[in-house]
């Protein structure tokens, strides 16, 4: 029969519209307003998955987001989404979910095999075992990836959209219960801005799960609605706060569309990430039920008191006919009698000996047998509960004796008391204290964060009961109006019971016949990874006895729950058996995100080509039909080669590099950064940021520069003209633009504000075609009005002209050690630019190559690539470069480095070139030089390859690298020992392997 | 996430700008004259405390320019933000 577990009446959910789904394949019904988990429960499906490390049959605990047991797999396909919980499942129509965490199904489960050895799978099991020795892990971890997985993710793109918003407001509440919406009306009736999120469909907050009283609905009722139309309210449902950051900003989860079922979202996201940035924060968050750490309290049917109450009253489903209520505090009485008044036998165990008269009196009205300082010695039953056996607690709350009564029943509502739920506040950087009375910990607001300012309002603040509710969010709502500015007259409160948890006597580690960890009985308090009040034992006799050892020896408010409802009882046992107090033995640290959410999410729109932004050259559109294969070189898309038909990438490059020094080859050096420097102390400034001479270089003449940090190492080059006496334009490598500028800005703002310079960015401004080979001049005449004669523009030196009639400023400088001149015209002539040249070029066998023919031609020349031949750690005397160190200046930056004992000491690794013996063989960069070779490393270091090609026109492979003492080494050979084990020889050289004497690029 | 008081724009959000560690170091003068010591003292030496922290900040993606703050470097709480060249602001006597 379906849902036999259905009221006939009650609860917030919609009769007439029926819905459909399946769990395990299998077929059944609800009703709209429905979670998948009330549904399940309506058609008394206990068995929901299987434990984490045991394989334990596990059901239903609670109803709201704090249920660690029932996580599903939701969806197949491309939707799938692993780990969902089903307390927070709305139900859909055709809705499809599956158990997760047993093979080869639910009932029959081959890990449940863990559970016969859990004397052998004890706390610190896996630390211990796996820990060594390493290799094995390897092996070990797939065993364990597949025995302990929870869901699986999807291997399909994600079909959703997400989008993610800003928001501003004066006041953010946090929580639609009684506290948050009392404190909401009051703030927004001030005419503040407020924003209030709820993680649940509807307002309510922990009402929705309660009877209330005619006065309360109505005013509820009341004040939502005027809440929705207030054009200063944004009332944000399905909602999850996930993070609370400095300065009030916190960012929350908007479930859109979720709810409705996969791909029927229509033209909304899927889900909404908001950043919110708030002047005053309200925490109503509420408060979290625990459960009592007694003997097999996992099985299916063992839930939460209120939980029982919630299927009751919201979702208008008995979870079962004969119920004991198990507690240690007034609030479950409530769920007793709600229970009892709806048809189910119950029966209340109470660990406390006195009860309020008033309590026993209206258990007795409603029919229900109570036992006093009784507490459940054992449950029978595995995949569900057929009775549960009681006997009498000792005075000291340590053993059980006496006569032992046996209750049937089907479940088991208990109640350890009510945890805070603190998350919010512990996130917001403020610390906690223990309140006895209420036995939990709560915002200590003495020691809150001043940068964010909030307020804890209602059960997160301890406070239970709702009129106390009500108070605390109305003075809330008050105050943070009033912090920003407002007047808020507070509104009329209904009038509603001192109600909440009344009375509280802790028993933290409920005792059995047998003493905890003996006997097959397993007392759980992590349910969702699986720890007992054994493993805190074990933890303590082991020596892990802060809570940040427990909980990383045990796992213990580890899983995706994060012990929303076992780290309050995993402290207190563990100060039970320290005999210490609960606040010495530490609180937990809250961290985002609250509960899991997806990835998509956080992503929002930035996916896919939005994930990254591509900067194209603006000769881009020729390079694509021009057939380019690109690379990414910082955020720019660079042509890396252009490959004729048939060819590989090495055929390519071979053809691309022979052509640059047999007739000329063009690329594209937009890239460069190019930075505009202007002032009459612009010289004056060059000379401190250059190792270098600058005052004395001649107007529309070029020079190459590097610059270095402080610690004398190189972190930059480039060549630098200057355009007129106060006027430098200054490249930088590709990818050290934008740092390049920052450095300059740096010096000039902290260091010299009183020098009269100014930088600004201009590589985007300019688009630059640089043609390198022996026929480059041929080819600039024959489309240019400058005189391109040795004389008239000599090497190193920059005319302005036009080239097809394009304004350009041509640089005649060279990265290849040919003939060069680097083309500059303003962007937008770019592309015309580029194709003038290639049709003009034909004649002359003009080439286009790409950044990969630019490594091998400049290492042909012995040109270093900072970055690559460096690496942080080298001088220019490291690189042989000691000829552009002024050794007039008195000053530049990073000068005093170079008389550092570590700067200037002997053997430091040098810039050389390498040879192989065998010419063939290419050695791969990062390759190691070694004083000897062993069978296995470790082996002495004395060097490694930089860069490494095959040279086409020096006719065999040439490498440049650094190696110890290496200036004082050429002519010796030395010996690589490569990752594979191979061993190659080779000798050490001058790194410039073509025309040492420089006459191409002069001539 | 900061919000920080850029002293030329105003409250910007923390992504727009970058810490560069501790304000009020002078670059030496006449550094060939220096021991290796002061050397290392200038380039090496931070004081990295827990509590005031007088630090630079650059509005990065803003209008670019440097500036400092006194910032508790245990609450993040921002006391001041001034222009690079003003003199140290007083620490609060109270702070959190
Ligand atoms: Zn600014």
């Amino acid at each position: 029969m379906s849902q036999k577990y259905r009221l006939e009446s009650g609860g917030l959910i919609d009769r007439n519209k029926k819905l459909s789904f399946t769990f395990d394949g299998k077929t059944y019904t609800g009703y709209h307003g429905d979670t998948l988990a009330s549904a399940l429960l309506a058609n008394g499906v206990r068995l929901l998955g299987r434990s984490f490390k045991y394989h334990r049959p596990r059901g239903l605990i609670a109803a709201g987001s704090e249920e660690p047991n029932a996580l599903m797999q939701l969806e197949n396909g491309a939707y799938t989404e692993p780990n969902t919980r089903a307390t927070c499942i709305e139900l859909y129509d055709g809705l499809v979910a599956t158990s997760q965490n047993r093979w080869p199904n639910l009932e029959h489960d081959f890990g449940a095999v863990n559970s016969a050895v859990a004397r052998f799978l004890p706390a610190g099991f896996y630390y211990k075992t796996f820990m060594w020795p390493a290799s094995l892990w390897m092996t070990y971890e797939k065993f364990i990836r597949k025995a302990a997985g929870l869901g699986v993710s999807p291997t399909k793109p994600d079909p959703d959209v997400y989008h993610s918003r800003y928001d501003h407001c004066d006041v953010l509440v946090i929580g639609a219960g009684p506290a948050g919406l009392a404190a909401a009306s009051t703030a927004a009736a001030s005419g503040a801005r407020v924003v209030v999120v709820d993680e649940q469909s509807q307002p309510g907050g922990s009402m929705l799960g309660s009877k209330q009283s005619d006065q309360y609905s109505q005013w509820q009722e009341n004040t939502v609605a005027s809440l929705t139309q207030s054009a200063n309210v944004r009332m944000l449902p399905r909602t999850t706060l996930t993070g609370y950051f400095d300065y009030n900003y916190l960012t929350a989860v908007e479930k859109v569309t979720d709810h409705l079922g996969p791909g029927r979202g229509g033209d909304k996201p899927r889900q909404r990430f908001w950043k919110i940035r708030a002047k005053q924060v309200i925490i109503a968050a509420g408060s979290i039920e625990r459960p009592l750490v007694f003997a097999d309290n996992d099985r299916p049917g063992v839930m939460l008191a209120n939980a029982v109450d919630t299927y009751i009253n919201r979702y208008g489903v008995i979870p079962g006919k004969d119920i004991v209520v198990f507690t240690n505090n007034d609030s479950a009485y409530q769920t007793a009698i709600n229970a009892a008044a709806h048809g189910a036998t119950v029966t209340v165990v109470d660990t406390r000996k006195s009860i309020s008269e008033a309590l026993q009196a209206s258990l007795k009205t409603a029919d229900v047998r109570l036992f006093k300082g009784h507490a459940i010695s054992s449950v029978q039953g595995s995949k569900g509960i057929h009775s549960v056996r009681v006997m009498e607690l000792s005075a000291d709350g340590k053993s059980v004796g006496g006569q032992a009564w046996q209750i049937d029943c089907e479940i088991v509502a208990n109640s350890g008391g009510w945890t805070p739920s603190v998350h919010m506040f512990s996130q917001s950087g403020g610390k906690l204290h223990y309140d006895k009375n209420i036995e939990g910990f709560v915002p200590d607001t003495s020691k809150a964060k001043r940068i964010n300012p909030n307020f804890s309002v209602g059960a997160c603040n301890g406070k239970f009961s709702t009129k106390d509710c009500l108070a605390e969010g109305v003075k809330a709502g008050s105050d943070a109006a009033a912090a920003c500015g407002f007047t808020a007259a507070p509104g009329s409160l209904p009038s509603v019971d001192d109600d909440g948890m009344g009375h509280i006597e802790p028993l933290w580690l409920v005792p059995t016949v047998h003493p905890v960890g003996e006997g097959s009985a397993k007392h759980f308090h992590d349910f969702q990874n699986d720890v007992t009040a054994a493993d805190i034992h074990l933890a303590a006799r082991e020596g892990y006895l802060s809570v940040e050892h427990l909980k990383r020896y045990t796992t213990t408010g580890m899983a995706t729950d994060q012990g929303k409802t076992s780290n309050l009882n995993a402290l207190a046992i563990m100060a039970e058996i320290r005999g210490a107090q609960i606040p010495e033995v530490g609180t937990t640290t809250f961290r985002p995100p609250f509960t899991p959410l997806t990835f998509g999410a956080i992503g929002g729109q930035e996916s896919g080509e939005l994930f990254l932004q591509e900067r194209h050259t603006p000769m881009h559109a020729s390079h694509v039909a021009n057939g380019a294969v690109f690379e990414d070189v910082g955020d720019w898309k660079r042509p890396w080669y252009y490959p004729q038909a048939g060819e590989d990438m090495h055929a390519a490059v071979q053809r691309e590099s022979y052509a640059v020094r047999q007739s000329v080859g063009i690329l594209d050096a937009s890239t460069l950064g190019k930075i505009d420097i202007q002032g009459e102390d612009a010289a004056e400034f060059l000379e401190m940021i250059y190792t270098n001479n600058w005052k004395k270089l001649g107007v529309g003449r070029c020079r190459y520069g590097l610059m270095l940090n402080e610690h004398g190492m190189i972190f930059d080059d480039g060549v630098t003209t200057r355009l007129a006496d106060d006027h430098f334009h200054m490249t930088t490598t590709t990818g050290g633009a934008a740092r390049v500028l920052g450095w300059l800005e740096e010096w000039l703002q902290t260091e010299w504000p009183d020098m009269n310079v100014y930088c600004t960015s201009v590589t985007e401004q300019w688009a630059v075609a640089a043609l390198n080979g022996p026929r480059a001049r041929e080819l600039l005449s024959s489309v240019s009005d400058i005189d391109c004669s040795n004389d008239a523009f000599p090497f190193m030196s920059m005319r302005e002209g036009t080239i097809a009639g394009i304004p350009a400023r041509v640089y005649r400088i060279s990265f290849t050690g040919e003939l060069a001149y680097e083309i500059n015209v303003p962007a937008r002539y770019g592309k015309k630019l580029w194709d003038t040249l290639l049709e003009a070029g034909k004649p002359f066998d003009l080439c286009q190559y790409g950044t990969e023919t630019m490594h091998v031609v400049r290492a042909e020349k012995g040109f270093i690539i900072v970055g690559q031949d460096t690496d942080g750690t080298v001088t220019p005397l490291d690189m042989d470069m000691d000829w552009i160190v002024s050794k007039t200046k008195a000053d530049f930056l990073g000068k005093r480095s170079f008389m550092r004992s570590d700067t200037s000491q002997e053997g430091r690794p040098q810039f050389v070139g390498l040879l192989t013996k065998d010419p063939q063989v290419v050695l791969p960069e990062g390759a190691h030089i070694v004083a000897e070779v062993k069978d296995a490393p470790p082996m002495q270091t004395l060097g490694h390859v930089t860069s490494s090609y095959m040279s086409p026109n020096v006719g065999r492979s040439i490498a440049l690298g650094l190696l110890r003492n290496g200036l004082n080494r050429k002519g010796d050979t030395v010996t690589l020992r490569l990752m594979n084990g191979d061993v190659i020889e080779a000798e050490v050289t001058d790194p410039v392997f073509i025309d040492q004497a420089g006459e191409r690029t002069r001539g | 996430m900061f919000i920080i008081n850029c002293p030329y724009c105003g409250e910007r959000d923390q992504t727009e700008f970058t810490c560069h560690g501790e304000a009020h170091i002078a670059r030496p003068k006449e550094t060939e004259n220096l021991t290796d010591e002061q050397w290392g003292e200038y380039i090496f030496f931070r004081t990295n405390p827990k509590g005031m922290h007088y630090e630079r900040w650059v509005h990065a993606h803003g209008c670019r320019r440097w500036f400092n703050a006194l910032r508790n470097t245990a609450t993040d709480e921002i006391f001041a933000t001034y222009e690079v060249g003003a003199p140290k602001p007083p620490a609060p006597e109270k702070h959190s």
